[in-house]
């Protein structure tokens, strides 16, 4: 967005929300099809089908952390779509709104447990 | 308003509002909105689902135990149910994004090449299930 827009050329309408989490859907989506990829090349050049290849796997730190990042990217994106979702559904905005802060809520729970499992490999 | 406005008989005019879902079963969706709506309840499940994914995934990763555990639960036949819907779910949101990815970069968006995007979106996650329920069920 140009930074002149002061006076007569103030933009008055848009939080461009819309547009934050249409592109943050859309980045979270690539990162995810990465860790799908890593995760098949790893499992397709793979010789240890063991707890111990499994939990290996997990256990270096550039994993969890390419993990982490793919889990908080995927509720994110989970987010905006469940939001859509509720949008588009439920009429009632009382309901609407629970709804909304209770999947918020849960989402934000998921990603503290996904933290837990993947620091106790 | 004046009274010889308010006179004026009110004619019923034909109202266009949106599709109520008792409506749904009179329209043919064509095969791009199939997978569009399939996006979103494939979404929703794989949502649903999240805690059932993340126990699961808990179980595998925490000990040697917990592994052989996860198997046992792995093992039940309604417990591979429910993982062929998770992996039909992962497959069709997983194909049907990529065509969105694609589309958001403006290739295939002429209505034969989405049509036939649609149509191997549905194709290719529909087979990937299959192999992968084939293999979870013991078939090969």
């Amino acid at each position: 967005m140009s930074n002149n827009n002061i006076g007569p050329k103030r933009l008055v309408v848009g939080a461009h929300y819309g547009l934050r989490d249409w592109l943050a859907q859309r980045i979270t989506a690539i990162v995810m099809v990465l860790y799908t990829a890593t995760l098949l090349v790893s499992f397709l050049t793979g010789s240890n089908f063991s707890y111990e290849g499994w939990a290996g796997l997990f256990a270096q730190q550039w994993f969890k952390l390419f993990s982490v990042v793919t889990f908080f990217g995927l509720f994110y994106h989970a987010w905006v779509g469940m939001r859509d979702i509720w949008m588009d559904y439920v009429k009632s905005v009382g309901v609407r709104l629970t709804l909304q802060i209770a999947t918020l809520l849960w989402l934000i729970a998921c990603a503290a447990w996904t933290v837990q499992i993947l620091w106790s490999v | 308003m004046s009274e010889v406005v308010r006179e004026v008989p009110k004619k019923d005019r034909p109202q266009f509002r949106n599709i109520h879902i008792t409506q749904l079963p009179n329209y043919r969706l064509p095969l791009a909105g199939i997978v569009s709506i399939l996006h979103r309840i494939s979404g929703f499940l794989m949502f649903a689902l999240l805690p059932f994914a993340l126990y699961l995934f808990e179980l595998s990763v925490r000990s040697e135990i917990s592994y052989a555990y996860f198997h046992g639960i792995a093992s039940h036949w309604f417990a591979k149910l429910i993982l062929l819907a998770l992996v039909w779910a992962y497959m069709q949101h997983f194909c049907a994004g990529v065509r969105h990815l694609l589309m958001d970069v403006h290739f295939g968006l002429d209505k034969d090449s989405a049509r036939k995007s649609a149509v191997s979106v549905l194709a290719v996650s529909l087979l990937l299930t299959a192999l992968v329920g084939l293999k979870l069920f013991g078939v090969f």
